[in-house]
């Protein structure tokens, strides 16, 4: 059962036209719909109810790290004021 | 890579939670609503609420798409399911309580009704059964809305009609904001459908209520972050829209499927089940696809539904007014296997959420 507002993150394997096959980790493949986004082989997509509705980057991945190194050190540095 | 990432950092979730027990005023209560099932499952899952201080609550609001969609729109599609219509919906639906019966009650009495993982897949059947009149009960909030609208758009085929009950998540946030004995201080708002709709839906709650929004992610680091974001901004009296999800949301959120769904969507006042009439929150047919409309093809009509069984608090659940233990039918006569409301049947269910917890 799907959970409706839920996304999982898979990797492209390859794309044709509108469809992409794309592995979920440990080597589960679907066919996923992939018209609202246009991702490469090799990018990861969010993918609900059989679309893929946004690309994910490993650069805004990393962003999000940094973003909360950001918060958390700004708060130390106040701190040591 | 994503997942190999330090998303789950059993470390930096302490850290966060520190931050939070410093920041977090010392009197007074500061609730904090999100309006997402995930989130809920997240939350109590990882049981983030006993990792906050006890006056910082945080509440689910209606977030579970299946949960609010009206008895009438059950009724419907039970009525086209018993007329010979083949119903095609997802599996989270089956067992929605209609006034007096869910699709699965229309299965069990003979009517073709049938679980698909996608509305592609209504689409694939349609194809493969031409003389067989089949609808999509389309349900969901804007992750699942601009899927509709893909196939749609692409001209399916003639026997595949379309029971729209997509909802839109801004408006009801608008009524959350507006119900002043609820007093909420703050929004995790949905990282999913943000991917869809971007930040800028969200821009009137800082600026026109003084609300703070943070949309967030769905690892229980994301949520903590939310609410120490939102903590953050009410301590210096700076309430704003943040975004914590920047891996998967972008300010303009995905403009192709924003563009899809406008050609064809629009948006009319539409009854929540426990919630009643939110103007604009619901999605309709514009008038150039208005033959996919089931209830014009079929014509379809029914009475105005009983949205909430006889002792049932839906209504206060999906607007996180109570908890599902002080509801005195929380599993005593409502179980996931019995399901009384809405927010047993479906998995993101605040309630269903709950029992699960309850009993693994
Ligand atoms: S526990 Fe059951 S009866 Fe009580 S509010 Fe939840 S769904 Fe309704």
């Amino acid at each position: 059962m799907i959970m409706m507002c839920l996304a999982i993150p898979a990797k492209i394997i390859s794309v044709k036209e509108d469809e992409a096959q794309v592995d979920f980790g440990k080597g589960v493949l679907r066919e996923v719909n992939v018209t609202l986004v246009s991702p490469q082989v090799g990018d990861y997509v969010l993918v609900h109810a059989g679309y893929a509705i946004q690309v994910l980057s490993e650069k805004e991945a990393l962003e999000t790290i940094r973003l909360w190194n950001e918060i958390l050190e700004a708060e130390a540095k106040i701190q040591q004021k | 890579m994503v997942e190999k990432l330090r998303f789950r950092d059993p470390d930096l979730a302490k850290r966060v939670a520190e931050k939070i027990h410093k920041i977090a005023p010392k009197e007074g209560t500061v609730k904090i609503c999100h309006v997402c099932g995930t989130h809920e499952w997240t939350i109590t899952h990882y049981g983030i609420r006993s990792l906050l201080p006890e006056n910082i609550e945080v509440i689910a609001g209606p977030g579970c798409p299946v949960c609010i969609v009206p008895a009438s729109e059950i009724d419907e599609t039970v009525q086209l399911a018993l007329k010979g219509v083949a119903i095609t919906c997802f599996g989270d639906v089956l067992r929605v309580p209609g006034s007096k019966m869910s699709p699965l009650d229309a299965k069990a009495e003979g009517a073709d009704v049938r679980v698909v993982y996608s509305v592609a897949d209504a689409v694939k059947m349609a194809e493969k059964e031409p003389e067989k009149d089949f609808a999509f009960f389309a349900v969901g909030f804007e992750t699942t809305a601009p899927s509709t609208a893909v196939e749609i758009i692409n001209k399916p085929p003639e026997n595949l009609s379309f029971l729209v009950s997509h909802r839109v998540i801004p408006p009801a946030m608008k009524l959350l904001v507006e119900m002043k004995d609820l007093s909420l201080n703050g929004f995790i708002a949905p990282g999913h459908v943000s991917t869809i709709i971007g930040l800028k839906p969200y821009e009137l709650f800082p600026k026109h209520y003084k609300m703070p929004v943070v949309v967030a992610g769905f690892e229980p680091i994301d949520v903590l972050f939310g609410v120490y974001m939102i903590l953050k901004q009410l301590s210096e009296n700076k309430p704003q829209l943040e975004n914590e999800y920047v891996r998967a949301v972008h300010w303009e959120g995905n403009t192709r499927a924003q563009e899809i769904m406008q050609k064809v969507f629009g948006t009319v006042d539409g009854n929540w089940r426990g919630l009643g009439t939110i103007p604009f929150s619901k999605l309709e047919l514009n008038e150039d696809f208005t033959s996919y409309d089931a209830h014009l093809k079929h014509d379809v009509k029914v009475e105005k539904g009983v949205d909430i069984q006889k002792g049932c608090r839906c209504h206060l659940i999906v607007i996180g007014k109570i908890r599902p233990t002080e509801c005195p039918l929380f599993m005593k006569a409502c179980t996931p296997h019995k399901p009384v409301g809405a927010c047993m049947v479906s998995t993101e269910g605040t309630c269903r959420i709950w029992a699960k917890t309850q009993t693994c």
